[in-house]
């Protein structure tokens, strides 16, 4: 009862996450296109203008000119931030060295859970294949990755938790939330290090507690401290994305779609065409000089004079 | 002495301004200003604006609101911010940055990082009611208490705040302490945007509330869109004072200039901003001989509103904005030209080259350039002869943050004083990691009450920094300096700074457009078109 209890837990969790990431992007992707509000270094501009951080505008008759996409430039600017937190390292030091271990150690655990899923899956197509030397490869980069990356997440929670808390200029803008967040962050790979380490001897092993998840054996037992891990793990899982610290969907829009987006409406008619439907919408603004009273159109209130009234 | 700002400190009821800043809190500043006695004391605001106005939040007042009368009128205009507070995040009436504003509101992981990048901030002191997070932080739990409407859970996880009209008020006011340059935003490793959050409040308070500063709505936008231009210059007085500049510039350079007006089927329409006309009248001539001397096809357009390139609307209101960009190309439309070049405004770049592009829409969607592109092009093409030494006196550059950083126009001027000014040194940092002057987003013609203290002390201090450490090694009098500033704005901010603290009558710093170098040092002019004499 008590493990098909915590496979309830896992595979709700698990789905929670899914839901809410996507309902998170979908939100955002749903948003209306605004208006141009590029920064500039774009890492996708042609070489020699990304390294000093210039534009097509620096081109004579840049809309005669064909759009160059240095999608290598844009792919290197993305993995040296997603991997490396590149914008930290560079503008905020202190705070790279805590936050960094602490996603890198997500990482590896992310990695780890995926090579160990892998493996799971295959020695149930393939039973064979756990006594390949391959599988055995894989089973010590799942752990090794595994217990790298909780002492990391463990180590770096801590970090900034402490950090948080005593910084005079973070102090300020931490909330209860913000601490139970990283609290959050520490007791997860906490309990479960402290699970695995004290786990009984007939303990099922990570491989066989996936194997159990997978196709629902609840004969599987899990130690009581392993489960309590593995509950605030997956509680943890479903309550991201309900929080800023889904921050890595919305870093996807915050660099493409408003940072870097410097589409030209010149050369992207299909621009023009969502532009046209904004310039329906009926706002209701209340200052005088807006003339909006949901029944002009934007359309209709910036063709208009304030000044001298009517449409001009 | 600094006081530690809390975040619920806004909320106060006594209306007493929340800091003071005294010389000794503020970054200190290279010689020759290193010494604090040549530096200023505060202008006290009069009793009478103290008692009229609501200036509660530090030592200056840049909006003028009018003190309400009663609780009541209070209670109404809290109410109004709510509205509008609910109105800025929906599609119908904010589909113009509705996603950057709820990317932001929902992901700042208030690490801080943006505080560093923060000139204002730097320059205070570190003063926290300057933090870039401190005025974002109050609108994202007003959003999550009041928009989101998500309660005690909320609360505890993002903070709760006191929402009454001394917490507006002092918002109104916070909202015109960030000069909207993004340095900040540059920065966010998660992409947040704290310029942004400035900039929508003061939406939220023009749009709905109808408050603003009066230099950019009344005097500003409004009389534009009346007369036609912020000047005041209606079409018949702008002919006029450029005539008079052609004349001027003929005599001056020996070269004969006309500007022509509303030539159809010109290939360029220019767009100045018109304060160049009546404060820097060389500026326009410049453009005019240089233009001419290089035998492209232009003309000016006497339309309403076109011959004004400045749209106030881009720091404020988005209507008021739109409505500006659509006068430019409308006139541009109707002339039939290939191209709109700006002139040398950072603002107007940035609103019709970059902003306007997703509100032009079919035949109004009309090439926009730079006019530093188009300068470098003129120079580089050898249609023009040059003597650099002409030249010969230390330049720095300013990069204006519409150009470089919000833009991305960043080599076609280096290229031209790299050409041209033999003496060319760069202030550090510079392109697209520069510092804003301290008069953006509308400060630079804001001087209301003893709001041009704020701005030379204050905002406008890290530049001064700058230059000065740029300047470091000739410092001397009887050096000329030149601090090169292609942008209407950044030069009335710099023009006002440098005479606040004196930098031209002791040591001798000037600054100007780029076009004037150019002339300078064009063989066929007589010498000695940069005139050495503070204007």
């Amino acid at each position: 009862m008590m493990t098909a209890s915590i496979f309830v837990v896992v595979y709700a969790a698990v789905l929670a996450f899914a839901i809410a990431c996507v309902a998170r992007a979908v939100g955002y992707a749903r948003l209306p296109l605004h208006l141009r509000w590029e920064l500039y270094p774009i890492p996708h501009e042609e070489k020699e203008r990304a390294r000093h951080g210039g534009s097509y505008f620096e081109l004579t008759d840049w809309w005669t000119k064909p759009t160059h996409i240095n999608l290598l430039g844009e792919l290197r600017s993305m993995a040296s931030e997603i991997f490396f937190l590149r914008g930290l390292w560079e503008f905020r030091k202190k705070m790279w060295y805590r936050s960094y271990p602490f996603h890198l150690g997500l990482y590896l655990v992310i990695g780890a859970a995926g090579l160990l899923f892998f493996t799971a899956v295959l020695s149930i197509l393939f039973p064979a294949f756990l006594f390949s030397g391959t599988a055995g490869i894989i089973q010590f980069a799942y752990r090794a990755a595994w217990l790298a990356g909780a002492i990391l997440i463990l180590l770096g929670a801590a970090s900034l938790l402490i950090y948080r808390l005593t910084d005079e200029q973070l102090r300020p803008y931490t909330v209860p939330g913000d601490v139970f967040n990283l609290v959050l962050f520490i007791a997860t790979p906490g309990l479960l290090c402290c699970g695995y380490l004290v786990r009984p001897a007939d303990s099922p092993s990570a491989l066989a507690l996936a194997q159990g998840l997978l196709t629902f054996d609840t004969a599987v037992k899990v130690p009581g401290l392993l489960a309590t891990g593995l509950i605030i793990g997956s509680l943890l899982l479903a309550y991201i994305p309900l929080t800023h610290m889904s921050h890595f969907i919305a870093k996807y829009f915050t660099y493409h779609f408003v940072r870097w987006d410097d589409r030209a409406s010149l050369k992207d008619r299909k621009l023009e065409a969502k532009i046209a439907e904004y310039l329906t919408y009926r706002p209701n603004w209340g200052a005088p000089h807006v003339g909006g009273n949901s029944l002009n159109s934007w359309g209709d209130i910036v063709t208009s004079n304030p000044t001298q009234g009517g449409r001009k | 002495m600094k006081q530690k700002v809390k975040l619920r400190d806004m909320s106060k009821e006594e209306r007493k301004p929340l800091i003071h800043l005294e010389d000794q809190d503020l970054m200190a500043l290279p010689p020759p200003l290193d010494d604090p006695a040549r530096d200023h004391g505060w202008t006290p605001l009069s009793e009478q604006v103290q008692q009229n106005y609501e200036c509660a939040l530090d030592d200056t007042c840049a909006v003028s609101v009018l003190k309400p009368k009663s609780p009541e009128e209070e209670k109404a205009l809290v109410g109004k911010f709510l509205t509008g507070l609910e109105k800025l995040f929906t599609r119908e009436n904010n589909w113009t940055f509705l996603q950057p504003l709820i990317l932001t509101m929902e992901h700042c992981a208030k690490c801080q990082t943006c505080s560093e990048a923060c000139h204002i901030f730097e320059a205070s002191g570190k003063n926290e009611l300057y933090r870039p997070t401190y005025r974002s932080e109050i609108l994202r739990r007003l959003y999550f208490k009041y928009v989101k409407r998500g309660g005690l859970v909320s609360a505890w996880q993002h903070g709760d705040i006191q929402l009454n009209w001394p917490l507006v008020a002092r918002l109104i006011e916070l909202s015109y302490r960030c000069n909207l340059c993004r340095r900040c935003a540059q920065t966010c490793p998660v992409g947040a945007d704290n310029g942004l959050v400035a900039h929508e409040l003061r939406k939220v308070f023009s749009q709905e509330m109808g408050i603003a500063p009066k230099e950019l709505h009344d005097n500003g936008s409004m009389l534009q869109l009346k007369v036609g231009s912020s000047t005041g210059m209606n079409p018949e007085a702008v002919k006029d004072n450029i005539a008079f500049i052609d004349e001027e510039i003929s005599e001056r350079t020996g070269i004969e200039v006309r500007t022509p007006w509303d030539v159809e089927g010109a290939d360029i329409l220019l767009i100045h901003n018109a304060g160049e006309i009546l404060a820097w009248p060389e500026n326009p001539g410049a453009f005019a001989l240089v233009l001419s001397a290089a035998g492209l096809s232009w003309t000016m357009s006497s339309e309403l509103v076109a011959y004004d390139s400045i749209n106030y609307g881009l720091w404020y209101d988005d209507v008021q904005f739109a409505r500006v960009a659509l006068k430019h190309a409308e006139a541009a439309r109707k002339l039939k030209v290939k191209k709109i070049v700006i002139g040398e405004c950072g603002h107007a770049h940035k609103a019709l080259s970059v902003v306007a592009d997703r509100v032009l829409l079919g035949e109004s969607n009309i090439p926009r350039v730079s006019s530093l592109t188009l300068l470098r092009d003129i120079v580089i093409s050898g249609r023009i002869k040059f003597d650099p030494a002409r030249n010969n006196f230390p330049v720095t550059l300013h990069d204006p943050c519409n150009v470089v950083r919000l833009m991305g126009v960043v080599e076609p001027q280096r290229e031209v004083v790299r050409r041209l000014c033999p003496k060319f040194r760069e202030m550090e940092p510079h392109g697209v990691d520069n510092y804003c002057c301290g008069g953006g987003s509308g400060f630079a013609i804001m001087s209301g009450h003893n709001f041009a203290d704020w701005r030379f002390r204050i905002s406008g201090r890290k530049k001064l920094q700058q230059i000065l450490t740029a300047f470091q090694d000739c410092l001397e009098p009887s050096i000329p300096k030149y601090l090169c500033a292609p942008c209407s704005n950044c030069k009335g901010q710099l023009r006002d700074m440098l005479a606040y603290y004196d930098l031209w009558e002791k040591n001798k710093i000037l600054y100007g457009g780029l076009v004037e170098l150019i002339v300078n040092a064009m063989v066929d002019t007589k010498p000695g078109f940069i005139q050495w004499e503070w204007h």
